[in-house]
């Protein structure tokens, strides 16, 4: 383990090389996010509540991703909590099944105002490919309002990023 | 279904009295398994069905079909559960779907459907009005299991959960600290997959079954489009057959090192989890890179593949995996060596190798039991016959073999795909379909996808639309191994015992 820490150390951030092989306005992003947030919220970070509503799980797949080392978002200050109590953003995925249409219902009212709703992915949008199931309740919309909305079968970790950026404008 | 041994595929039909003894018959073969079980509308019989059960059996190599015809008038069958348990939710899914009764079925409860839609609710019905459904009462509440006695409570969790994960609703029933049973109830996610497909052409389905289960996307895509190449009668070229292999494998390396991670992460591994994490993202860009998408999306098709590996894309995709699978080996040296990892999962959520046969299990928890199967040695498809490699086993069932069987994939999987670039010829990588319509019919599609077998049971109509189709994920498969590995186990270690199956719910709930 040792060594891998003493070669990080001497490569430097982990997240470098890789991030640049993404996109290196991922930073740039990031650096604006975090100066924002820490003027807006006195330095405690946003917190964001993830809620998979009909979800096919790549969506979940991308919103993980950005928390390991290679994109690290909390290190610009959003933090991913356990309670929708806890939440400033609530970032919604997939159709809203109708089998979570309540649940999802019900974790946006346990939410405090001003709870900024992302939708993401085109699922979240419009159905995306499972609209007009008998299973699929309807878009995002139909069931909570949303404020802000994300294109992508999955959005790629970017647009994730600029969506919590444009979150932080309507706190 | 095309009873042809080329396919890997035959399939009978007996009258409904003899079901139950012919499926007994081949559930009795060596080695053989209980894949799925199907129900269908009669096309030429308002009303009436046919029910088929299809056995892995892998000594011939071969997927068996046995189906019966079930008339208006009678509207049930034998239930093969009492049996064979593997049939359990198989036919619970064909009652609630079709309104088909398993007579003798020890569980009348629904599995995917929930309360709010009312009794008598069946969407796969050729006559189910959603309208209707929808303005009904709902049905009952479901009655879960009570365990009871002294000190016994129980502990509900979900269906929303506290991380990024899907939703799914678990209900412990503990006495102490031991869990005593766990109940799963899953179908949140339900999206009516498989009515949605019908009507469709095999193209505009595609992109349904690529989104099943958003990490196995394309082994969902490789499965249907197989099953719409056996319709056609239509082999890709070897180019496609190969680079079928590297694509399938590289999704196999994704997932097996982000859910190595997650193991790492339920034990407050924190450092060994960051290392995967950074591979497995490696790994997803360079999917980007060769393919224009980091989850394989619109690469297969039926005939082939849509993303050629021009001359230099395969050579840095080699030296990429060389790599790769440097770091890993250096990274897995740290979790063996890590007490505290190593500690938690060396005899937690054991899975005994005999539950897993009977419950059908599939994929690396089944092979962390010793159960020896893998679809690319047992059912060769794509040019997994020319790629001779070893199917990882190990003994002890529990959260330590689970990763250890994947662990050791990996390393496979490294060494298929740099063995699938030595042999790309030269050539193209799509065919088209012979004369654009496949033939009217029905055939399977598999695929082993990072969690086991994905099936695909595909039946076209006269103008080569989609009139049913049964996916068959490996979650469905597995997650009943779930609640035997928890039971004796402390409700902590839930989540790192569910994290080491790492199942999808969207792929259980279509
Ligand atoms: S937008 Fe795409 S990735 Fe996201 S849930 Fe829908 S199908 Fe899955």
């Amino acid at each position: 383990m040792f060594d891998i820490i003493r070669r990080n150390l001497k490569t430097g951030q982990v997240t470098v090389p890789v991030t640049a092989g993404g996109d290196p306005e991922f930073e740039l992003v990031g650096a604006e996010l975090k100066a924002k947030l820490s003027r807006l919220l006195n330095g405690r970070s946003l917190h964001v509540r993830e809620v998979d509503a009909g979800s096919c799980n790549g969506c979940e797949l991308e919103i993980t991703g950005l928390s390991t080392p290679v994109y690290d978002i909390e290190r610009f200050g959003i933090h991913f909590v356990a309670s929708p109590r806890h939440a400033d953003v609530l970032l919604v995925t997939g159709p809203v099944a109708r089998q979570m249409e309540l649940a999802l219902r019900k974790t946006y009212e346990a939410a405090p105002e001003p709870r900024i709703v992302i939708a993401s992915g085109d699922c979240a949008l419009d159905c995306g490919v499972f609209a007009g199931s008998y299973a699929v309740y309807g878009p995002v919309e139909s069931v909570i309002p949303v404020d802000i909305r994300i294109k992508g079968c999955p959005p790629p970790p970017m647009s994730i990023l600029r969506a919590l950026l444009a979150a932080v404008d309507r706190l | 279904m095309a009873d042809d041994r080329s396919t890997g595929t035959e399939s009978v039909t007996v009258p409904l009295d003899r079901l139950a003894s012919t499926c007994r018959a081949l559930s009795r073969q060596p080695r053989a398994r209980l894949a799925c079980a199907a129900a269908e509308n009669d096309p030429r019989c308002p009303g009436a069905f046919a029910v088929h059960y299809v056995f892995s059996l892998p000594e011939r190599s071969l997927y068996s079909s046995v189906g019966a015809p079930i008339p208006a008038s009678a509207p049930s069958f034998a239930s093969l559960t009492p049996l064979l348990p593997a049939a359990n939710l198989h036919e619970r899914e064909i009652r609630e779907f079709f309104g088909l009764t398993p007579v003798g079925h020890p569980d009348p409860r629904p599995n995917l459907l929930h309360e709010l839609w009312p009794e008598g609710t069946h969407p796969l019905r050729r006559d189910f009005d959603p309208a209707a459904a929808r303005s009904g009462q709902p049905a009952p509440d479901y009655p879960f299991q009570r365990v009871q006695g002294e000190g016994v409570f129980e502990i509900p969790v979900g269906p929303v959960h506290a991380g990024i994960i899907e939703p799914g609703h678990f209900r412990f029933s503990v006495a102490g600290e031991p869990i005593i049973n766990l109940e799963i109830r899953l179908g949140f996610v339900h999206k009516g997959i498989e009515k949605l497909a019908e009507g469709r052409t095999p193209a505009e389905a595609l992109s349904l079954a690529e989104r099943v289960s958003g990490d196995a996307s394309f082994s969902h895509g490789l499965a249907f489009c197989q099953a719409v190449e056996r319709l056609a009668g239509a082999e890709p070229p070897p180019r496609a057959l190969l680079l079928r292999v590297v694509f399938a494998e590289l999704e196999r390396l994704y997932n097996h090192l982000g859910d190595i991670a997650g193991i790492a992460t339920d034990v407050g591994f924190a450092f060994g989890a960051a290392q995967m994490l950074i591979l497995r993202e490696r790994v997803l860009q360079r999917n980007r890179e060769l393919a224009g998408h980091r989850l394989l999306r619109g690469i297969v098709v039926p005939g082939g593949v849509t993303a050629d590996l021009a001359g230099s894309s395969a050579e840095s995709l080699r030296s990429f995996l060389a790599s790769l699978l440097a770091d890993f080996i250096e990274v897995e040296r740290i979790y063996l060596e890590a007490d505290s990892l190593m500690d938690r999962v060396e005899g937690t959520g054991v899975v005994p190798r005999k539950v897993a046969e009977d419950l059908g299990a599939v994929g690396p928890a089944a092979r962390a039991c010793g159960v020896d199967e893998d679809l690319r040695q047992d059912h060769p498809y794509a040019a997994y016959a020319e790629l001779p490699f070893q199917v990882q086993l190990q003994e002890d069932g529990d959260v330590a073999a689970r990763m250890a069987v994947k662990a050791a994939e990996l390393r496979e999987s490294v060494s298929l795909i740099s063995r699938a670039l030595d042999r790309l010829p030269e050539g193209p990588c799509r065919s088209g379909l012979p004369d654009g319509n496949p033939a009217a019919g029905t055939a399977l599609g598999w695929a082993e996808s990072s969690r086991g077998e994905v099936l695909h049971r595909l039946t076209l109509d006269s103008q080569g639309r989609v009139a049913r189709l049964k996916i068959k994920s490996p979650s469905f498969s597995n997650w009943p191994l779930l609640s035997w590995a928890v039971r004796g186990e402390i409700v902590p270690d839930f989540p790192l015992i569910n994290k080491s199956f790492n199942l999808s719910y969207s792929g259980n709930d279509r």
